[in-house]
């Protein structure tokens, strides 16, 4: 069966699209099942699994990804706009 | 496990036959060419490198250029020069001697022009073609192998369908004995950790962040966010938002078997099994510096979809996801997305790549060596006068 979304290890704070999810949608995926979408998530992006605080790490297999600059809700779309990479910063020296 | 390859007399191994003709510089180039397009089973390349480079990098094109001739994949090269070059034939003839690969010279300023040179250049690579054709497939043990392994226009899914499918076939390959190559440095930006884990001893831990801190100094010394750049425009699109979250996806194809040797771009290695090139992330200069190191087949994973080729290797192409497949199906062997779509699993599509290294390399054409895709370029540390 084709799935909707993809978590890749439990300590993850991120799932990824895997079709076009609309707003409003419901994820079926057990330990995640009825988190409701906030946006549209385009396919291949990513949403929250749970509220996240500014300045609060993103989890994504299992490892940092980069670190949140708002809070971010629960099932709203997680990506540039509301999220900053902490390597490569040559702009933050 | 045995595939049906092309014994040489240096004792390598190669999974094609090639004739190569080789300008050592880019004023050769043109000539080099119409040799090649005069006897039409040659292959030929061009760049823009061979005059001017400064000590070491000096030193990394001739090992890059060298390495690649030397590849098992050739039969024979001709080397073409201009003769007042800083990379002249000879200089890379002298590598070919201890690499113990079959070559011709030849010289612009002494043949006597472009209409001589590709007359006489004419008579060497028929001549070059004629011993090819005297090599035969043995089965060999597939211990032999080296993959190269690379990822290009990727997106989200690149982490989760094909990268870590190519993995599963490297961890495959590794087992039996053979070698696999991950590169693209600035991919392993923020999945230094993940790696360094399995390094087989301290001085391979430590290298592996030499070379990430090295590459991250760059975008320190330009003053620069290196998101833009990595990931690039057409990775956001897809849904990469960091440099971390990509290089987390790309080190997958590697495999998860213990890392053994850090190497140069386009150094071969000396350990098999899993091994690090330090290199940056340009596809086509990454199949370079790979083949350099003795890749002889190399596996490509593309999100965004990509027709790359390589002169004198076959590179197999694996799509992340299904839309891709369909759309851009003459560029691509492989359909990774199929385990996004529920009717296959990453262990399963692993297999399938595993078994496609097999076939491609006894014989069987990738798509882009059927469309003719030959594209080439070689890293340059922007160390020329």
């Amino acid at each position: 069966m084709a799935l909707e979304a993809l978590v890749l290890t439990p300590e993850d704070n991120v799932a990824t699209a895997v079709r076009l999810l609309e707003r409003g949608e419901k994820i079926s995926i057990e330990e995640y099942a009825g988190t409701a979408l906030l946006q549209d998530i385009p396919v291949g992006h990513k949403f929250a699994l749970r509220d996240i605080e500014p300045g609060e790490n993103i989890i994504k297999y299992g490892e940092i990804v980069g670190r949140a600059t708002v809070t971010i809700k629960k099932g709203e779309h997680v990506h540039i706009h509301n999220v900053e990479g902490l390597r490569g910063r040559g702009d933050k020296l | 496990m045995k595939f049906m390859g092309f014994r040489r007399a240096n004792g390598t191994v190669g999974t094609r036959n090639h004739v190569l003709v080789f300008p050592t510089v880019i004023c050769a180039s043109a000539v080099a060419e119409m040799i090649s397009r005069a006897v039409p089973d040659s292959v030929v390349v061009s760049h823009p490198h061979g005059c001017g480079h400064m000590g070491v990098e000096k030193e990394h094109i001739v090992r890059s250029i060298s390495g690649f001739c030397a590849s098992p994949n050739i039969a024979g090269v001709l080397l073409v020069g201009l003769g007042c070059e800083l990379i002249t034939p000879k200089m890379i003839a002298e590598k070919l001697d201890v690499s113990g690969q079959r070559y011709e010279i030849i010289s612009i300023q002494e043949e006597g022009g472009t209409n001589k040179t590709i007359a006489k250049g004419k008579i060497l690579v028929k001549k070059l073609l004629k011993e090819a054709a005297t090599a035969v497939r043995e089965p060999v043990d597939i211990s032999e192998l080296i993959i190269g392994t690379n990822c290009g226009g990727s997106d989200t899914f690149s982490g989760l369908t094909a990268n870590p499918a190519l993995g599963h076939a490297c961890d495959r390959l590794v087992e039996a004995g053979g070698t696999v190559l991950l590169t693209e440095t600035p991919e392993m930006i923020g999945a230094e950790q993940v790696l360094a884990r399995r390094a087989a001893n301290d001085t391979v831990k430590k290298r592996i962040y030499e070379i990430t801190a090295e590459m991250e100094s760059l975008a320190f010394k330009a003053g620069v966010d290196i998101r833009g750049s990595e990931p690039s425009p057409g990775n956001i699109e897809g849904g990469l938002t960091t440099l971390e979250e990509k290089s987390l996806g790309a080190v997958l194809k590697g495999g998860t078997t213990m890392i053994k040797q850090v190497v140069e771009y386009a150094e071969k290695p000396t350990e098999k099994g899993l091994i690090i090139m330090d290199g940056p992330a340009h596809d086509a200069v990454c199949n370079t510096g790979m083949i350099a190191g003795g890749a002889q087949v190399i596996v490509f994973t593309t999100g965004r979809g990509t027709p790359l080729g390589a002169p004198v290797a076959p590179v197999i192409k694996v799509a992340t996801n299904s839309r891709i497949y369909r759309h851009m199906q003459d560029n691509i062997d492989i359909n990774a997305g199929e385990i996004l779509d529920g009717n296959a699993t990453i262990q399963s599509i692993g297999d399938k790549i595993f078994q496609e290294i097999i076939e491609v390399a006894s014989g069987k054409v990738t798509k882009a060596e059927i469309l003719g895709h030959h594209e080439f370029a070689i890293h340059s540390m922007g160390l020329s006068a």
